[in-house]
Order: structure tokens, then C-alpha cells, then sequence
């Protein structure tokens, strides 16, 4: 039951933020935001204690002749993103205090969707329901995006529609093939997550690869991964910033998490096949990614490009099909969740206090407000993988995952850690440290909104820097189970 | 039967209202007349087996009076939707009494047994029609529309006609059973003009359900036609078409699929490829709606193709039919509210959202409905199509429709952006019309509820 409420919680906060006005509306998503978060502790805390509790588990028939479930689930994997989506949702309302948009219940009630869906997406245990989620989180961001964006919002916005809607709907043939073959215990086909897994292990390995590819072109759009990148950039700086933090904190997880829990158990022969070319596309990217995210001029794009030279990495570590990649996938999904909103927020706060976000036009803003240059700091180094702050771990076992499968792709990935350091610093000492070059810029003291979220973000930089294991201990089982179906 | 039998009735006693001048019980009576059959359909659907009529003419089966009530059920609010706009005219008895008509020609498809109830039937629905095309008689463009379609849809009779005969030639019948008993009793030994009957009929529903490459008058007849009759030919029209078209071929020439099955691929593949990239470049509303309803038509032709003669063909149908018809229902419905001045471009959309914010959410989930975006039933009826297609051998023609359906995203949001992206233009006000809002938000309704519980129209037919 409480895996239900997970889902019905948000839909409902939604419903009444729509119905509130002004900032009532803002208070109210806050709250109901908070509410959530504390609900999903609850449910972490249930799972640490009593992983098969009947609590975590909601299976409702839906379209009986079909087969098709409204079932829900919660293993390591899922409490995991639950949390982190619980998690993020109230700093990216938080971060919007300053932002006053117009028509704010249906900016907050969509964001609260969203909320609905993505959770949905990380708990759902049946293949259809995971379909519908995963289209359901894309119409509110739509939305946010296209009402609320920048420049040339309608173009950009619908390129990055039709681009996923057209990966999901080759997940969707897919999953329906997959379907096809399905049989359970009473002899019907069956939507449920581990027949489709057994169906895929009865495919030849032509299918497999073919289902392989389908799937995999889905959720290579959503993360993205080079050469489905290219809605990527534009979407992320044309967004309002919450949008962006929504995109890129949570949404890209969508696709790392698909391939995961979805993709890796069902096909093992078009994995051995075809695993080494996805791998290639995603290391590819990230040193493409991170290439380019040093040239970039506008610091809100350059975090776009490192977001995607992160993803890269992930969805390589998961594709070495190896513990540690696994493993390391998980903490980075976590920590570069975190860190993107931080870096975006960041980027926000530029472009408020001094009217840009040209690293060129900007210098020695330390001088001016040492608080927030510490605060940038942490969470830059968070970003570039420093040990003890949150992104070193997951990229070290990622790297560790990768060898195992390949050490020269490896060492190729490895540079991703460079460059990755080599455009972070490089942002940082032109924004933050120097001179400063336009003496129309004036830094005062940061919002009290903004601190709060930098704060708390930096504090979680470092606590889970110091200890991951809080994380790789939760997932451990759901890892295990993953690679037993892939053997 | 009572309800097919009740709503000829309703015709003949809507132009009784004319002479007698009780204009004013028009929609009462209608609206009372579309209920009663309503019942009486539902309650012959409790009965154990179906009734045949007339020496077996016409037989009211389950089939049938599942496609009836998506038929009364979508008539019930087009009269509603209509009632507002026909108020002052004098023409709307006329107006009322040959839609009537035109849905007791409907009805006649969806329940006909035999071939001259067949095209009695198309003629019965077709003829009131062309006048309602060209109703609007000091137009240009209606006029048109009723001049091509008149012409055009005489032609498809023609071949209608001239299939039925030949196939009578070949089998001395004009009943669908005994005409797919003679297939199985002569398998292999078929008469070439039985062939050309079958493919003459072919086209001539492929015309009317206006598939590519019969589909050339579709545009410019729900162009020129006034926006409710094109609501009445995208909804009521195909539903009957598509049911005729099931039965005939589902039934009739399930025996002999290796000749009509190479052409449907054609013409479904035309359909979705043609219908899809020009809809995309359309500017009017009306006529990008036309384009994306021949892209409809593939799709459901896709669940005749896959010729799985059960109750998942059936289902699927039926269940495209509503979702498609109670959507469209909604966009004219809108869209009849927003172009007043003779505007149907995307344009006349223009922040409509800051206009009227309920119209805009019932167009959005309408266009996002017909764009087939999961939890709407446009979702749901895609699906269905999509399980039916993927067990037949033409499964690149699903990788065809994935990469259209694509395309098709793209026009509907045209609309979208311009509800919610375009500056309103405030100089034309959108008249306040509360019976056209009910609907709007009845079929809105219906179009999220049917999305999310499916179940009660998918799994209505189980053997």
C-alpha cells in the first residue's frame, strides 16, 4: 500500500496546486513536496528493515484479457531513485523562489506531475505500466519547457518531444514483441517484468538483438547518448531552470535506470552481441561531450555537455555489465542527480545577479561574495570527481567496471575524468577567480532560497563523498539479482 | 432493430415538425428519440442470440450493436453540439431530418447480411450528405465540396455496384454467409471475375473510408463543408464505413485474403505516408483533421489486414472507432467555438489558453488523444492496432506507422503551441455557447476514462 501512495501522494498534490493561486500555490508544492520526501524516508526505512514487506508491493489487474497490471514494486534500485526524486523535487522548488513566474499553480502542478510520473517510472514492475509512466513524465516537462522557456522555446521544446516520443514508441514495439512470447505459471501472456525477462531468455539471438536495439534506442534518447544527443543541449538551455534541473537531475536517470532494470535481464545474447558497440557510442560520447563542454562559452551549456559526458559514463559502466559498473552506476545516477541541479542552480544565480552567463564576461566574483564561492566549489568538485566528495566513488567504480570489461576502453573512459576537470576548473577560475572584466557587474549576497539549497546540496556532496556505502548497501541486492539474470 | 427502426422514424417525424411549425421540439424530440433507441439497442444486447430481419437482410448481432451505440452515442452529442449554431436558421429541420437519415444509412452498414443492404445502406448515408456538404449555399468552397463528393462518391458506387455484380456472376448470391461458403466449397477453382468483384469492392470501400490513393476528395470536401458536417463525416461516416468494411471482408472474403491483403498493404502504406507528410504542411485546421483521419483509416485498416478473425479484431476496431470519434468530436467541437469569422487556420488558436483555459485543456487532450500519447484512449487504440499487426508478416509496415505516428505528433501540436506559445488575438471574441461547452467537457471525460479503465470497450467481445 504505501508503494501505491508513492504515486498517488504527488497526483493528488498536483491536483490541489492547480486549484490554489499565486503563491499559495508555491507554499502548498513546497509542503506537499516535503511531505513526499518524508514519506519516501518512511519507505526506505521499511525496506532497510523488511525488504519483502508486503508494504512495498501493489499489483492491481488493469486490462485483464490483455494481461496488463497496475503493478508496483520496490527493490534497491527503485528506493534508491524514489528517494533521490523525492529528494530533488522540493530544492527545485525551493531554487525557484526568485524566479516569479506567471500562472505559478500550473508551473508547480505540473512539476508535481512529473513528480508522479517519474516515480511511477522507477516503481513500475509491469511492462505496460512502465510504458505509460515513461510517456506520462514527458507531457508535463513539455509543457513547463514550452511555457515557461527561453528563446526559440517552441521549436526547440517540440524537437526534444518528437524525438523521445520516437524512441519510446520503438520501446513500445519492443516490449509488445516481447509480450507476444510471454507465457506465465496459468498459460496466458503477461505484461509482469519477470515473464517478459524469461520471454526475452527464450528468444534466439536474432530477436534478442532486435529487441535489444528497440530498447535501447529508447532509453539511449532519453540519457542521451551520441548520436541521439542532439536534442539535448538546446532543450536543457532553452528550459526554465527548474525544468532543466527536472531534466537533467531526474529525467536523464529515466534512461540509465531503463537499461538497468529493464534492458540488461531481458536480452543477455543481444547484450553479448551488440553490448560492445553501445558501449563504444557511450564512451565516445563522453569524450566528445567533454571536448565540447570546454569550449563552450555559456556556462549553463557547458553544464549541458558535461551532463551529458556523466551519462556517458553511467550507461558504459551499466552496458560492462559488471558489479562494479553496476554498482557505480547507481551512486553516480545518485550524486550527479544532485550535482546537476547544484550546477544548474549555480547558473541561475549567475544569470540573475549580473545578466549573463558568458564566462568571458564574468571574473572575481569570489571577491565580491566569498560564501558562494565556496559553496561553487564544493559542488564543482563534487562534479569533477575529487575523492571524498560524492562524484569520486561512483566514477571510480564505473572506471573499475569498464576495465573489467575492456582496459582499453577503460583508459579511453578515464579521460572523461580529465577533461571532466579540465572544463570544470577551467568555468570555475574564469567565473569565480581574476579580475573582474566588466566593472558593470556588482555580486551582492546570495538569497536566502539559494543558500539554502547550495547548503544543503554541498552537505550532501560530502557526506555521501565520505561514506557511499550508505548507497552501494541498498542496492547490492538489487544489482546481485540483475546479474543472475544476465549469466 | 427497435432503435434502427426508431431513428427512421425520428427523420420522417422531424420533417412532420416542419409542416405542423413545432420547430421548438426539434432537439427535445431528437435528442429523446437518439436516447430510446439508445435503450432499446442495449437491451437487444442482453438477448442470448441475434435476430435476423427481412429474409435475412439485415441481422442486428452483438457486433452490430456495439457499433450502433459508438454510432448513437456520437450522433447524441453532434446534435447537442449543433443544436446552438442551427438555432436561428430555418434550415434546421432540414438539417436535422437528413442527418437522420444519414445515420439510419449507418446503422443499415453496420448490421447488413447481405450485399443490397450493403449498398442501400452506403447510398442511404451517403446521399443526405452531399446536400449537408453543400448546405451552406452561398459558399464557394461548400459547394464544391458537395459537387466533388456527389461525383466522386457516385463513381465509388459505381465500382461498389459492379463488384456485387460480379461476384453475384460468380456466386449466385447476394448473402455474405453463402458468398464465403461458395469461397470455401470452390477453393482453387474461383472464377477470375470473382477476383475482380472482390478487388472492385475493395476500392470502393478504400473510397469511402478514404484511404490513399482513393482519398483525393477527402480534403477539399471537409474543407468546404461546414465544420459540424465535417465533425458528422469524420466520426459517424467512417465508424459505419469501418464496420461495413470489417464485416464484408472479415466475413465475406476472409477465403480469399491472398487477393485483397497484397493491396491493403499498398494502401494502408500510401495512406500513412501520403496522409502524414501533407497534413504536416497544412495551415487549416479542417484539412489537416481530414489528412490525419485518412492516417486514422490506415491504422484501423491495419487490424483488417492482420485478418485475425476474432474477437481481438473486433475489439480493436471498435474501440479506435470511439476513441477516434469522441476526440474529433471534441476538436470541432472546439474548433467550431474558435474560428467565428470564417478562420479555420492554426492561427485562429492563438492563445487560446489565456482565452478560454478549459477550451484549451480539452483541445490539448484531444489533439493529444488523436496523436495516440498514453493515458488518453487515442493511446489505447493505437495499442491495440500495434498487438494485432505484430503477429502478421508485415511488420515493417508497424515500423512504418511508429515512424509516421511521429510525423503525426508534429501537426498536433501545432495546434498546441499556438493555444499555449502565440499571442491571443483579442480582437475576435469566442461566443459563449454552454450546451457546446457540456460537450467538450463530457467528451473530454470520456476520452481520459476510456483511456484509463479500457477495459469495459477492450475486452467487450471475448469469443
Amino acid at each position: 500500500m504505501l508503494a501505491g501512495l508513492l504515486i498517488i501522494f504527488p497526483l493528488l498534490s498536483a491536483f490541489l496546486v492547480f486549484l490554489l493561486k499565486g503563491k499559495g500555490a508555491r507554499n502548498a508544492a513546497l509542503a506537499l513536496s516535503v511531505g513526499q520526501l518524508l514519506l519516501s524516508m518512511f519507505v526506505l526505512f521499511q525496506f532497510k528493515h523488511n525488504p519483502a514487506s508486503a508494504q512495498l508491493f501493489l499489483n492491481c489487474t488493469w486490462v485483464k484479457t490483455l494481461g496488463i497490471h497496475f503493478s508496483v514494486a520496490l527493490d534497491g534500485l527503485s528506493v534508491l531513485l524514489v528517494l533521490l526524486t523525492s529528494f530533488l523535487v522540493p530544492l527545485v522548488i525551493v531554487s525557484s523562489f526568485k524566479n516569479n513566474y506567471e500562472r505559478e499553480n500550473i508551473f508547480y502542478g505540473l512539476i508535481l506531475l512529473m513528480q508522479m510520473a517519474l516515480v511511477g517510472v522507477f516503481m513500475a514492475n509491469d511492462g505496460f505500466l512502465f510504458y505509460v509512466f515513461w510517456e506520462l513524465a514527458l507531457i508535463p516537462i513539455y509543457f513547463i519547457s514550452l511555457m515557461w522557456g527561453g528563446e526559440n522555446r517552441a521549436k526547440i521544446t517540440f524537437k526534444f518531444f518528437v524525438y523521445t516520443l520516437f524512441g519510446s514508441l520503438f520501446m513500445l514495439v519492443g516490449l509488445i514483441y516481447l509480450y507476444n512470447h510471454t507465457l506465465n505459471i496459468n498459460g496466458e501472456k503477461s505484461w509482469a517484468l519477470q515473464d517478459l525477462i524469461n520471454a526475452g531468455h527464450g528468444l534466439s539471438e536474432a530477436q534478442q538483438s532486435i529487441v535489444f536495439w528497440m530498447l535501447f534506442i529508447a532509453f539511449a534518447i532519453k540519457m542521451p547518448i551520441l548520436p541521439f544527443h542532439t536534442w539535448q543541449p538546446d532543450t536543457y538551455v532553452t528550459a526554465p531552470t527548474q525544468g532543466t534541473m527536472m531534466l537533467s537531475g531526474i529525467m536523464a536517470k529515466m534512461g540509465t535506470f531503463g537499461l538497468m532494470k529493464w534492458l540488461l535481464p531481458m536480452v543477455p545474447l543481444g547484450l553479448d552481441k551488440w553490448g560492445g558497440i553501445a558501449i563504444a557510442l557511450s564512451i565516445v560520447g563522453v569524450v566528445y561531450g567533454s571536448c565540447i563542454a570546454i569550449v563552450q562559452k555559456d556556462y549553463k551549456r557547458l553544464i549541458a555537455y558535461s551532463s551529458f559526458a556523466h551519462l556517458g559514463l553511467i550507461s558504459a559502466g551499466i552496458l560492462s555489465a559488471t558489479e562494479q559498473g553496476l554498482q557505480g552506476a547507481v551512486v553516480q545516477m545518485l550524486s550527479h542527480g544532485v550535482n546537476a541541479v547544484g550546477l544548474f542552480l549555480i547558473a541561475d544565480i549567475l544569470l540573475r545577479h549580473t545578466g549573463t552567463r558568458e564566462i568571458d564576461k564574468l571574473g572575481g566574483i569570489r571577491s565580491m561574495n566569498g560564501n558562494f564561492a565556496v559553496l561553487f566549489l564544493i559542488i564543482m568538485l563534487g562534479s569533477v570527481a575529487l575523492p571524498l566528495t560524492n562524484g569520486f566513488p561512483g566514477e571510480f567504480l564505473l572506471i573499475n567496471g569498464i576495465f573489467q570489461y575492456s582496459p582499453w576502453w577503460a583508459a579511453f573512459a578515464g579521460l572523461s575524468v580529465i577533461l571532466g576537470a579540465v572544463y570544470m576548473l577551467r568555468s570555475y577560475q574564469g567565473i569565480m577567480l581574476g579580475e573582474k572584466k566588466d566593472s558593470q557587474i556588482a555580486f551582492g549576497s546570495l538569497d536566502g532560497s539559494d543558500k539554502a539549497v547550495l547548503i544543503i546540496i554541498c552537505a550532501a556532496v560530502v557526506v555521501f563523498g565520505i561514506c557511499p556505502k550508505a548507497i552501494t548497501d541498498i542496492a547490492e541486492p538489487a544489482v546481485k539479482s540483475i546479474l543472475e539474470n544476465i549469466k | 432493430m427497435k432503435g434502427f427502426l426508431i431513428i427512421t422514424a425520428l427523420g420522417i417525424i422531424a420533417m412532420l415538425l416542419q409542416v405542423f411549425k413545432l420547430k421548438k421540439l426539434l432537439l427535445p424530440i431528437t435528442v429523446l428519440g437518439i436516447l430510446t433507441a439508445y435503450v432499446f439497442n442495449f437491451l437487444e444486447w442482453n438477448q442470448p442470440f441475434s435476430i435476423s430481419y427481412f429474409e435475412n437482410m439485415i441481422a442486428f448481432d452483438k457486433v452490430s450493436l456495439a457499433f450502433t451505440g459508438v454510432i448513437l452515442a456520437t450522433a447524441f452529442f453532434w446534435f447537442i453540439l449543433a443544436s446552438k449554431s442551427y438555432e436561428g436558421e430555418e434550415s434546421m429541420i432540414d438539417h436535422f431530418a437528413l442527418v437522420l437519415f444519414a445515420l439510419t444509412g449507418a446503422i443499415m452498414l453496420t448490421s447488413f447480411k447481405n450485399m443490397t443492404t450493403l449498398f442501400i445502406g452506403v447510398e442511404i448515408m451517403s446521399i443526405p450528405l452531399y446536400v449537408l456538404a453543400a448546405s451552406r449555399k452561398k459558399d464557394v468552397l461548400s459547394n464544391e465540396a458537395g459537387f466533388k463528393y456527389l461525383i466522386m462518391g457516385s463513381f465509388a458506387s459505381a465500382f461498389l455496384l459492379f463488384g456485387i455484380a460480379l461476384i453475384y456472376g460468380a456466386s449466385g448470391s447476394f448473402d455474405i454467409n453463402e458468398i464465403r461458403a461458395y469461397i470455401t466449397a470452390n477453393q482453387g477453382e474461383l472464377p477470375s471475375f470473382f477476383y475482380a468483384g472482390v478487388v472492385m469492392m475493395l476500392i470502393a470501400m478504400c473510397f469511402k473510408v478514404s484511404a490513399a490513393p482513393f482519398h483525393f476528395w477527402a480534403p477539399d470536401v471537409y474543407h468546404g463543408s461546414p465544420t459540424l458536417i465535417t465533425a458528422l463525416m469524420s466520426t459517424i461516416v467512417k465508424t459505419a464505413a469501418f464496420a461495413a468494411f470489417m464485416r464484408l471482408f472479415l466475413i465475406g472474403f476472409a477465403g480469399v485474403s491472398e487477393i485483397w491483403t497484397g493491396i491493403l498493404v499498398v494502401v494502408i502504406a500510401a495512406s500513412l505516408i501520403v496522409a502524414n507528410l501533407t497534413a504536416a504542411v497544412q495551415t487549416n485546421v479542417k484539412r489537416m483533421l481530414a489528412f490525419s483521419s485518412i492516417s486514422h483509416a490506415a491504422f484501423m485498416l491495419m487490424v483488417i489486414l492482420a485478418n485475425v478473425r476474432s474477437s481481438l479484431s473486433v475489439n480493436a476496431i471498435l474501440y479506435y472507432s470511439l476513441a477516434y470519434s469522441i476526440g474529433s468530436i471534441t476538436a470541432f467541437g472546439v474548433m467550431h467555438r474558435v474560428s467565428r469569422n470564417g478562420n479555420e487556420t492554426v492561427d485562429s488558436f492563438n492563445g487560446l489558453s489565456k482565452r478560454s483555459p478549459f477550451l484549451a485543456v480539452c483541445m490539448t487532450i484531444a489533439m493529444l488523444s488523436l496523436a495516440g500519447i498514453p493515458i488518453t484512449s487515442g493511446f489505447f487504440a493505437k495499442y491495440f492496432v500495434f498487438t494485432a499487426m505484430i503477429g502478421t508478416a508485415h511488420k515493417w509496415l508497424l515500423i512504418l506507422a511508429i515512424l509516421t505516428s511521429a510525423v503525426g505528433v508534429y501537426y498536433y501540436f501545432k495546434v498546441i503551441i499556438a493555444m499555449y506559445f502565440k499571442a491571443p488575438d483579442t480582437t475576435v471574441e469566442l461566443n459563449t455557447d454552454s450546451s457546446g461547452n457540456l460537450v467538450v467537457l463530457i467528451t473530454t471525460i470520456i476520452t481520459l476514462v476510456i483511456g484509463i479503465v479500457p477495459g469495459y470497450i477492450a475486452e467487450m467481445f471475448t469469443s
